[in-house]
């Protein structure tokens, strides 16, 4: 269709991190002063604002305050993932948090301290910040390594991997350009995957002109799962995904309204329900969903009659995390000390820094693929990570990846060439079938939403759905081969519907393998709707000729994991 | 939701172009354009890069916008946010950047 020369660009490197968000930018700062050789960061758009940091954040939501240590965190982590959680990687995690917090300070980060000089906490994990400019101060770090080189607006589509010394190791990756016609062809000894998770899988909210405000970052495309499982990496705990609860329309948080003012959920006869389901996220989630379907919605945070003062603060701490709120409130004449703010669950994503979705890593996060690393919402087995567990986890892997360069004995990786180019080129030859990037985002997203759990049957499934599902995400994914570019910018689009399908697959997999109801709202098993003790294991899968496989794994107890043959 | 530029104030320095998080805004001519305003997420990261307080933040009829549009003038460490109703008036908040949140 369209008319592009493609020109391939080929590099060596010696540690190649795909994805300069939280964990990815971090990474390269530990690597940078690490003196480990050459270092490449590729981002799809500028590590200066990309990724979930974008708009800024409220809170860091994972730090341990006086009187806490770092198992206290492991145990709530556990607790609210109803055990199916990697205490090796949630302790490693939580040692490093307060570290990481302070050495955001250092960058010049805005945090809120008491007279004492310490740090004021909500609750006793929560720290208060300016969170605005979290992410280009993240950037500068980066900028500041001279070793460190940063490609952005450069997407990556797919890991390369050999036979290496009687064993597959990742040899690099390959990836595009969104804007001109160049083909990167990275050659690395090691690679770190620093993604994000994954969102616009499922009919999202607001499923028209506003369709990419949405909770989750729109672009993060769950690249990384896509790419590690295509090329053999095991994957985990998919079925666990996550449903956030947000205020209507505007999918703005409401933590900081509900702990904030100390705002009560209350349903349109004015009834506070939250007591009677539970104030976890799920259980505020559930509470919604059942007072809505019982006809009693719709719900709402009950702000009515708060302090002018109070209602200044919230107009200026979503402008600074969530600015359509603060909009909303004023474009509508009505603040919330007017009214009560009203909230809705989001549609499910899949991401590994809330719940515990995605590679199955060892305790210094390498994949089963020997040679490539995975850090942040990308990386299984660790939830509750949010921002400091990203950076925590960058640090760890730099430092792995620090000692799997130095091991002794390890032989380099040979030059070699990937010849990709054909693969892009396919999609500008192809004759326009009818079919665009959008048909088929729109399509998958529809049937997530109806078959594979979605806010349509809120959040419900079951076997013969879930099958109907497989079989037309597999009918999507022939589509998506075919689907014809006119420029780079469609390229990119193609790709990221292709990520996506790629996970659906996984996803679908997973929810069809547990076979119980163990994370009410992040997964309802109509079929199985009660947790079932033959299910305290991890479901993993993997990719074998061709073909989705699940393994079984018994939950890993202790403080370090390394990999095992299935 | 969704973002605007206003053309007689952009400068064309193609700083919103390098920072939006989904590559989503193109130079045409001299000046910024969105090219899907259904694919902006709403991060205003570009309000926030921008020098000259070009890009105009809107809510997408769909989430309740009725024609209020929002946009950034940087004055040292603070942020006013300048909020132009529909019928003329202008509504400003100024976020100092250097202040933690209350909440
Ligand atoms: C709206 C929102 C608000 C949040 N608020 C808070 C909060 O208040 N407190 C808190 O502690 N946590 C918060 N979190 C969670 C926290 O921000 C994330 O868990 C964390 O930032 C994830 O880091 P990451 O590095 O895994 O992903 P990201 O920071 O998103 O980085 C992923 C990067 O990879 C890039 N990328 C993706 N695919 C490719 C590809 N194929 N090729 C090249 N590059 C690619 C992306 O552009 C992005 O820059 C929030 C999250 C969101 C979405
Ligand atoms: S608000 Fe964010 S997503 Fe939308 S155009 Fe601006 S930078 Fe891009
Ligand atoms: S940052 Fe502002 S002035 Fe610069 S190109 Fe964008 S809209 Fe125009």
């Amino acid at each position: 269709m369209g008319d592009v020369k493609l020109v391939t660009k080929t590099i060596r490197t010696d540690v190649l991190i795909i994805g300069g968000g939280t964990a990815g930018c971090y990474a390269a700062i530990r690597l940078g002063e690490a003196s480990v050789g050459r270092i490449l960061l590729v981002e799809k758009a500028n590590i200066r604002r990309s990724g979930c940091l974008a708009a800024g954040v409220n809170a860091l939501n994972a730090y341990i305050s006086k009187g806490h240590v770092p198992r206290d965190y492991v145990e709530y982590a556990r607790t609210d993932g109803e055990g199916i959680v990697r205490e090796d990687l949630l302790l490693t995690m939580s040692e490093r948090l307060n570290h990481v917090t302070e050495d955001l300070e250092k960058r010049g980060l805005v945090i809120l301290k008491d007279e004492k000089g310490e740090y004021v906490t909500r609750g006793w994990r929560n720290v208060k910040i300016n969170g605005e400019n979290i992410k280009p101060l993240l950037a500068e770090g980066v900028e500041a390594q001279k070793k460190v080189e940063v490609l952005n607006h450069v997407n990556i589509t797919d890991l390369k991997t050999k036979e290496v010394d009687g064993e597959k190791r990742v040899i690099g990756a390959v990836g595009f350009s969104v804007r001109e016609p160049y083909v990167y062809e990275i050659q690395a000894e090691a690679v770190l995957m620093a993604t994000g998770g994954a969102a616009g899988l499922y009919r999202p909210n607001n499923p028209g002109f506003s369709r990419h405000k949405m909770w989750y970052s729109p672009f993060n495309t769950g690249a990384g799962f896509a790419m590690g499982f295509e090329a053999g990496a095991e994957m985990t705990t998919f079925e666990n995904r996550f449903v956030a609860l947000r205020c209507k329309d505007t999918i703005a948080p409401t933590g900081t309204i509900a702990q904030g003012v100390g705002a009560k959920q209350v349903n349109a006869r004015g009834e506070v329900y939250e007591t009677t389901y539970g104030i976890t996220t799920p259980q505020r989630i559930y509470g919604t969903v059942e007072e809505n379907r019982k006809g009693n919605g719709p719900c709402y945070l009950d702000t009515k009659g708060i302090t002018k003062t109070a209602e200044e603060d919230l107009l200026k701490a979503y402008l600074n995390m969530a600015p359509a709120q603060t909009l909303k409130w004023i474009e509508s004449g009505k603040g919330p000390s007017d009214e009560g703010v009203e909230i809705e669950g989001t549609e499910p994503y899949v991401v590994g820094g809330h719940t515990a979705s995605g590679f199955w890593v060892d305790t210094n996060r390498m994949t089963t693929i020997p040679g490539l690393f995975a850090a942040g919402d990308v990386a299984g087995g660790s939830p509750q990570k949010y921002v400091t567990g990203a950076l925590a986890e960058g640090e760890i892997a730099a430092e792995s990846i620090v000692r799997y360069l130095r091991e002794k004995g390890r032989k380099k990786v040979a030059a070699d060439f990937f010849s990709q180019e054909k693969a892009y080129a396919r999609h500008f030859a192809a004759e326009d079938s009818g079919y665009t990037w959008q048909d088929l985002e729109e399509a998958m997203q529809k049937v997530m939403d109806e078959y594979a759990g979605g806010i349509a049957t809120d959040y419900r499934y079951n076997e013969s759905r879930l099958a109907l599902a497989k079989e037309k995400i597999r009918g999507l994914q022939e589509l998506i081969r075919e689907a014809p570019a006119g420029d780079m910018f469609d390229l990119l689009h193609i790709y990221e519907v292709r990520e996506r399908l790629t996970v659906c697959r996984i996803l679908i997999e997973h929810l069809l393998a547990r076979k119980e109801t163990r994370w009410h709202i992040f997964g309802e098993n109509a079929d199985h709707p009660k947790k079932s003790e033959e299910f305290e294991i991890y479901v993993n899968s993997r990719l074998e000729k061709g073909k989705i496989q699940i393994l079984r794994r018994p939950l890993v107890k202790g403080e370090s994991y390394e990999h095992q043959d299935p | 939701m969704s973002i605007r530029i206003h053309k007689e104030s952009c400068i064309g320095c193609g700083r919103c172009i390098e920072a939006c998080p989904g590559n989503l805004i193109g130079l045409m001519e001299g000046k910024a354009k969105i090219l899907i305003p259904e694919d902006c997420w709403g991060c205003t990261s570009c309000l926030k890069e921008c020098p000259v307080g070009a890009v105009a933040y809107y809510l997408g009829a769909d989430m309740g916008g009725r024609g209020a549009v929002m946009s950034i003038e940087k004055e040292k460490e603070i942020y006013h946010w300048k909020i132009h109703m529909p019928k003329g008036e202008i509504k400003v908040i100024s976020v100092n950047r250097k202040n933690a949140n209350q909440y």
